[in-house]
Protein backbone atom coordinates (compact mmCIF):
# COMPACT_ATOMS: atom_id res chain seq x y z
CA UNK A 1 0.00 0.00 0.00
CA UNK A 2 3.23 2.71 0.51
CA UNK A 3 4.76 1.31 -1.95
CA UNK A 4 7.17 4.61 -3.67
CA UNK A 5 6.97 4.62 -6.82
CA UNK A 6 9.49 7.45 -7.23
CA UNK A 7 12.34 5.81 -9.21
CA UNK A 8 10.40 3.92 -11.65
CA UNK A 9 9.14 5.91 -14.90
CA UNK A 10 5.68 7.70 -15.47
CA UNK A 11 3.17 5.41 -16.81
CA UNK A 12 2.11 7.68 -20.02
CA UNK A 13 -1.70 8.16 -19.65
CA UNK A 14 -3.56 8.12 -23.29
CA UNK A 15 -6.71 10.01 -24.25
CA UNK A 16 -9.53 7.63 -22.86
CA UNK A 17 -7.25 7.21 -19.22
CA UNK A 18 -7.66 10.74 -19.27
CA UNK A 19 -10.83 10.82 -19.65
CA UNK A 20 -11.54 8.27 -17.04
CA UNK A 21 -9.18 10.23 -14.41
CA UNK A 22 -11.20 13.51 -15.34
CA UNK A 23 -14.52 11.22 -14.79
CA UNK A 24 -13.22 9.73 -11.25
CA UNK A 25 -11.37 12.58 -10.02
CA UNK A 26 -14.34 13.99 -7.86
CA UNK A 27 -15.43 10.49 -6.69
CA UNK A 28 -16.91 7.24 -7.79
CA UNK A 29 -20.57 7.09 -8.41
CA UNK A 30 -22.06 5.89 -5.22
CA UNK A 31 -24.46 3.20 -6.83
CA UNK A 32 -24.52 -0.57 -6.94
CA UNK A 33 -21.99 -1.01 -10.12
CA UNK A 34 -20.03 2.25 -10.02
CA UNK A 35 -17.63 1.14 -12.81
CA UNK A 36 -20.55 0.59 -15.38
CA UNK A 37 -22.00 3.61 -14.69
CA UNK A 38 -18.73 4.86 -15.60
CA UNK A 39 -18.72 3.07 -18.38
CA UNK A 40 -22.16 4.06 -19.72
CA UNK A 41 -21.37 7.56 -19.13
CA UNK A 42 -17.72 7.01 -21.19
CA UNK A 43 -18.92 5.05 -24.03
CA UNK A 44 -16.44 2.20 -23.13
CA UNK A 45 -17.35 -1.17 -21.96
CA UNK A 46 -17.46 -1.53 -18.01
CA UNK A 47 -14.12 -4.23 -18.36
CA UNK A 48 -12.41 -1.65 -20.32
CA UNK A 49 -13.07 0.79 -17.83
CA UNK A 50 -11.80 -1.78 -14.89
CA UNK A 51 -8.91 -2.66 -16.71
CA UNK A 52 -8.03 0.68 -17.36
CA UNK A 53 -8.38 1.47 -13.87
CA UNK A 54 -6.18 -1.88 -12.43
CA UNK A 55 -3.51 -0.69 -14.72
CA UNK A 56 -3.30 3.13 -13.01
CA UNK A 57 -3.31 0.98 -9.67
CA UNK A 58 -0.31 -1.52 -10.83
CA UNK A 59 1.31 1.63 -11.78
CA UNK A 60 1.03 3.79 -8.89
CA UNK A 61 -0.85 6.56 -10.84
CA UNK A 62 -3.69 5.77 -8.32
CA UNK A 63 -2.34 4.74 -5.11
CA UNK A 64 -5.25 3.59 -3.62
CA UNK A 65 -9.02 3.36 -4.15
CA UNK A 66 -11.26 4.17 -0.98
CA UNK A 67 -13.03 6.44 1.48
CA UNK A 68 -10.43 8.97 2.45
CA UNK A 69 -11.05 10.58 6.29
CA UNK A 70 -11.12 13.47 7.59
CA UNK A 71 -8.90 14.18 10.13
CA UNK A 72 -10.57 15.99 12.02
CA UNK A 73 -13.90 14.15 11.81
CA UNK A 74 -11.69 11.29 13.12
CA UNK A 75 -10.22 13.13 16.62
CA UNK A 76 -6.65 13.78 15.10
CA UNK A 77 -6.94 17.44 15.70
CA UNK A 78 -3.29 18.04 16.07
CA UNK A 79 -1.90 17.76 12.55
CA UNK A 80 2.22 18.20 12.52
CA UNK A 81 4.55 19.41 9.51
CA UNK A 82 7.75 18.32 12.01
CA UNK A 83 10.62 19.98 9.91
CA UNK A 84 14.49 19.46 10.36
CA UNK A 85 17.04 20.83 9.33
CA UNK A 86 19.47 17.23 8.89
CA UNK A 87 23.21 16.62 8.02
CA UNK A 88 23.18 16.17 4.31
CA UNK A 89 25.81 13.26 4.82
CA UNK A 90 23.08 11.34 6.58
CA UNK A 91 19.65 11.93 5.60
CA UNK A 92 18.91 9.91 3.29
CA UNK A 93 19.44 7.05 5.40
CA UNK A 94 17.71 8.79 9.06
CA UNK A 95 14.88 9.99 6.70
CA UNK A 96 14.09 5.91 5.46
CA UNK A 97 14.32 5.41 9.27
CA UNK A 98 11.70 8.20 10.16
CA UNK A 99 9.25 7.18 7.42
CA UNK A 100 9.38 3.72 9.40
CA UNK A 101 8.36 5.04 12.57
CA UNK A 102 4.27 4.45 12.80
CA UNK A 103 3.23 8.01 13.76
CA UNK A 104 4.63 9.29 10.25
CA UNK A 105 2.13 9.32 7.36
CA UNK A 106 4.88 11.18 4.88
CA UNK A 107 8.12 11.47 4.75
CA UNK A 108 9.77 13.47 2.10
CA UNK A 109 13.35 15.66 1.72
CA UNK A 110 12.75 18.84 0.52
CA UNK A 111 15.36 21.85 -0.75
CA UNK A 112 16.14 24.32 2.20
CA UNK A 113 15.43 27.95 1.36
CA UNK A 114 18.10 29.90 3.94
CA UNK A 115 17.43 32.47 5.58
CA UNK A 116 13.65 31.71 5.84
CA UNK A 117 13.68 27.83 5.81
CA UNK A 118 16.59 25.64 6.93
CA UNK A 119 14.58 22.72 6.96
CA UNK A 120 15.39 19.63 4.66
CA UNK A 121 13.44 16.93 5.92
CA UNK A 122 9.62 17.12 6.66
CA UNK A 123 7.44 14.69 8.11
CA UNK A 124 4.07 15.06 9.19
CA UNK A 125 2.22 13.41 12.04
CA UNK A 126 -1.26 13.08 13.68
CA UNK A 127 -2.20 13.42 16.58
CA UNK A 128 -5.27 13.81 18.93
CA UNK A 129 -3.53 16.74 21.07
CA UNK A 130 0.05 18.73 20.38
CA UNK A 131 1.22 16.60 23.34
CA UNK A 132 0.92 12.96 21.39
CA UNK A 133 2.34 15.22 18.32
CA UNK A 134 5.27 16.20 20.95
CA UNK A 135 5.91 12.73 22.15
CA UNK A 136 6.34 11.40 18.38
CA UNK A 137 8.48 13.85 17.71
CA UNK A 138 10.67 13.85 20.61
CA UNK A 139 11.31 9.97 19.38
CA UNK A 140 12.36 11.87 15.64
CA UNK A 141 14.54 13.85 17.08
CA UNK A 142 16.38 10.93 19.25
CA UNK A 143 16.54 8.80 15.91
CA UNK A 144 17.89 11.76 14.15
CA UNK A 145 20.86 12.24 17.07
CA UNK A 146 23.49 14.51 16.48
CA UNK A 147 22.71 15.09 12.73
CA UNK A 148 20.16 16.97 13.70
CA UNK A 149 20.96 21.17 13.95
CA UNK A 150 17.30 22.62 14.21
CA UNK A 151 13.66 21.75 14.13
CA UNK A 152 9.99 23.07 14.17
CA UNK A 153 6.49 22.08 13.95
CA UNK A 154 4.03 23.67 12.33
CA UNK A 155 0.73 22.93 12.74
CA UNK A 156 -2.46 23.11 10.72
CA UNK A 157 -5.00 25.39 12.24
CA UNK A 158 -7.60 25.07 9.27
CA UNK A 159 -8.28 23.47 6.03
CA UNK A 160 -8.47 26.07 3.39
CA UNK A 161 -8.93 23.70 0.76
CA UNK A 162 -8.42 19.87 -0.05
CA UNK A 163 -9.65 18.68 -3.42
CA UNK A 164 -6.96 16.68 -4.56
CA UNK A 165 -5.41 16.20 -8.17
CA UNK A 166 -7.84 17.75 -10.98
CA UNK A 167 -6.84 17.70 -14.23
CA UNK A 168 -7.90 20.18 -16.58
CA UNK A 169 -9.47 19.93 -20.29
CA UNK A 170 -6.73 21.61 -21.95
CA UNK A 171 -3.38 20.08 -20.77
CA UNK A 172 -3.23 16.79 -23.15
CA UNK A 173 0.08 16.95 -24.78
CA UNK A 174 1.44 20.38 -23.10
CA UNK A 175 4.68 19.91 -21.92
CA UNK B 1 -12.51 22.85 11.24
CA UNK B 2 -14.71 21.88 13.53
CA UNK B 3 -15.83 17.92 13.72
CA UNK B 4 -18.93 16.88 12.75
CA UNK B 5 -22.51 17.38 15.04
CA UNK B 6 -23.27 13.19 15.07
CA UNK B 7 -20.76 11.66 16.73
CA UNK B 8 -19.46 8.77 14.77
CA UNK B 9 -21.21 5.32 15.52
CA UNK B 10 -19.69 1.65 15.19
CA UNK B 11 -20.25 1.66 11.06
CA UNK B 12 -18.73 4.90 10.76
CA UNK B 13 -15.85 3.52 12.40
CA UNK B 14 -15.52 0.20 10.78
CA UNK B 15 -16.09 1.70 6.94
CA UNK B 16 -13.30 3.95 7.71
CA UNK B 17 -11.44 1.25 9.20
CA UNK B 18 -11.74 -1.01 6.49
CA UNK B 19 -12.48 0.92 3.60
CA UNK B 20 -9.54 3.37 3.19
CA UNK B 21 -7.56 1.52 0.40
CA UNK B 22 -8.39 -2.03 -1.75
CA UNK B 23 -11.64 -1.05 -3.03
CA UNK B 24 -12.35 -3.96 -5.52
CA UNK B 25 -12.30 -3.58 -9.18
CA UNK B 26 -15.36 -5.74 -9.63
CA UNK B 27 -19.13 -5.43 -10.85
CA UNK B 28 -20.39 -4.76 -7.42
CA UNK B 29 -17.87 -3.74 -5.81
CA UNK B 30 -19.57 -2.97 -2.60
CA UNK B 31 -21.20 -6.06 -2.10
CA UNK B 32 -17.62 -7.37 -0.86
CA UNK B 33 -18.09 -5.72 2.30
CA UNK B 34 -21.99 -6.27 3.07
CA UNK B 35 -20.91 -9.73 5.33
CA UNK B 36 -17.94 -7.80 7.22
CA UNK B 37 -19.74 -4.85 8.09
CA UNK B 38 -23.13 -6.86 8.50
CA UNK B 39 -25.03 -4.29 5.98
CA UNK B 40 -26.82 -4.34 3.05
CA UNK B 41 -25.33 -2.75 -0.08
CA UNK B 42 -27.90 -0.08 -0.45
CA UNK B 43 -27.49 0.65 3.73
CA UNK B 44 -23.50 0.72 2.53
CA UNK B 45 -23.97 3.09 -0.14
CA UNK B 46 -26.47 5.13 1.38
CA UNK B 47 -24.13 5.85 4.60
CA UNK B 48 -20.98 6.38 2.82
CA UNK B 49 -23.19 9.33 1.01
CA UNK B 50 -23.97 10.76 4.18
CA UNK B 51 -20.52 10.23 5.73
CA UNK B 52 -19.38 12.38 2.58
CA UNK B 53 -22.62 14.91 2.95
CA UNK B 54 -21.26 15.32 7.16
CA UNK B 55 -17.64 15.90 5.71
CA UNK B 56 -16.62 13.01 8.21
CA UNK B 57 -15.08 11.65 4.67
CA UNK B 58 -13.66 14.21 2.35
CA UNK B 59 -13.70 11.91 -0.48
CA UNK B 60 -14.74 8.56 -2.03
CA UNK B 61 -13.23 6.94 -5.03
CA UNK B 62 -9.25 6.65 -6.28
CA UNK B 63 -6.66 8.76 -5.15
CA UNK B 64 -4.61 10.28 -7.81
CA UNK B 65 -0.06 10.58 -7.44
CA UNK B 66 0.55 13.41 -10.44
CA UNK B 67 3.99 12.42 -10.18
CA UNK B 68 2.88 9.43 -11.31
CA UNK B 69 1.22 10.45 -14.62
CA UNK B 70 4.65 12.51 -15.24
CA UNK B 71 2.96 15.19 -13.47
CA UNK B 72 4.17 16.81 -9.94
CA UNK B 73 3.01 17.61 -6.58
CA UNK B 74 4.70 20.60 -5.51
CA UNK B 75 4.65 21.86 -1.91
CA UNK B 76 5.01 25.68 -1.92
CA UNK B 77 4.29 28.02 1.40
CA UNK B 78 3.82 32.07 1.44
CA UNK B 79 3.73 34.58 4.16
CA UNK B 80 1.18 36.10 4.08
CA UNK B 81 0.43 39.13 5.62
CA UNK B 82 -2.66 38.62 8.52
CA UNK B 83 -5.31 41.23 7.26
CA UNK B 84 -5.12 40.09 3.50
CA UNK B 85 -5.46 36.45 4.90
CA UNK B 86 -8.59 35.85 3.43
CA UNK B 87 -8.39 37.49 0.42
CA UNK B 88 -5.13 35.89 -0.49
CA UNK B 89 -6.88 32.40 0.06
CA UNK B 90 -9.50 33.14 -2.27
CA UNK B 91 -6.53 33.82 -5.00
CA UNK B 92 -4.65 30.57 -4.34
CA UNK B 93 -7.70 28.52 -3.88
CA UNK B 94 -9.18 29.76 -7.19
CA UNK B 95 -6.11 28.26 -9.09
CA UNK B 96 -7.38 25.13 -10.19
CA UNK B 97 -3.90 22.97 -9.46
CA UNK B 98 -3.98 23.70 -5.90
CA UNK B 99 -5.19 20.39 -4.41
CA UNK B 100 -4.60 21.18 -0.94
CA UNK B 101 -4.23 24.48 1.31
CA UNK B 102 -3.56 24.35 4.75
CA UNK B 103 -3.35 27.72 7.28
CA UNK B 104 -0.05 26.72 9.71
CA UNK B 105 1.13 28.71 12.40
CA UNK B 106 4.70 30.05 11.38
CA UNK B 107 5.57 33.05 9.45
CA UNK B 108 5.22 30.71 6.27
CA UNK B 109 1.94 30.11 7.07
CA UNK B 110 0.07 29.46 4.01
CA UNK B 111 0.94 26.35 2.87
CA UNK B 112 -0.41 24.31 -0.56
CA UNK B 113 0.26 21.70 -2.62
CA UNK B 114 0.47 22.34 -6.77
CA UNK B 115 -0.87 19.08 -8.46
CA UNK B 116 -0.20 19.50 -12.25
CA UNK B 117 0.43 17.35 -14.59
CA UNK B 118 3.61 18.94 -15.70
CA UNK B 119 6.22 20.76 -13.68
CA UNK B 120 5.54 24.10 -16.65
CA UNK B 121 1.80 23.72 -15.27
CA UNK B 122 2.81 23.46 -11.65
CA UNK B 123 5.06 26.57 -12.02
CA UNK B 124 2.89 28.55 -13.91
CA UNK B 125 -0.02 28.11 -11.30
CA UNK B 126 2.58 29.36 -8.87
CA UNK B 127 3.88 32.44 -11.08
CA UNK B 128 0.15 33.51 -11.52
CA UNK B 129 -0.59 33.58 -7.82
CA UNK B 130 3.06 35.43 -7.18
CA UNK B 131 1.89 37.81 -10.07
CA UNK B 132 -1.88 37.85 -8.09
CA UNK B 133 -0.47 38.84 -4.96
CA UNK B 134 2.82 40.36 -4.92
CA UNK B 135 4.12 37.70 -2.24
CA UNK B 136 6.93 35.42 -3.21
CA UNK B 137 5.90 31.71 -3.53
CA UNK B 138 8.37 29.56 -1.72
CA UNK B 139 8.61 26.50 -3.54
CA UNK B 140 9.24 22.94 -1.80
CA UNK B 141 9.59 20.28 -4.44
CA UNK B 142 10.19 16.53 -3.09
CA UNK B 143 13.73 15.58 -3.79
CA UNK B 144 13.09 12.35 -1.84
CA UNK B 145 10.20 10.51 -1.01
CA UNK B 146 11.09 8.40 1.70
CA UNK B 147 7.36 7.33 2.45
CA UNK B 148 3.78 7.73 2.37
CA UNK B 149 0.99 6.07 4.20
CA UNK B 150 -1.85 8.39 5.15
CA UNK B 151 -4.45 5.84 7.30
CA UNK B 152 -5.98 7.22 9.84
CA UNK B 153 -7.82 4.64 12.91
CA UNK B 154 -11.11 5.40 13.56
Amino acid sequence: MSTPHSRTPAHKLDDVDRRLVRATQGGLPLVPRPYHQLADQLGLPPEEVIARLRAMLDSGVIRRIGVVPNHYALGYVANGMTVWDVDDAHVDTLGEAVGRLDCVSHCYRRPRRPPMWPYNLFAMVHGHSREEVETQAARIADLLGPALRARDILYSSHILKKTGLRLTESASGER
Amino acid sequence: MSAPARPLDELDRRIINLMQGDFPLAERPFLGYVNRLNVSERQLIARIERMLQERTLTRFGPLFNADRMGGVNLLAAMAVPEADYEEIALVVNAQPEVAHNYRREHALNMWFVVAAETPRRAEKACARIEAATGLEVFRFPKEREYFVELKLQA
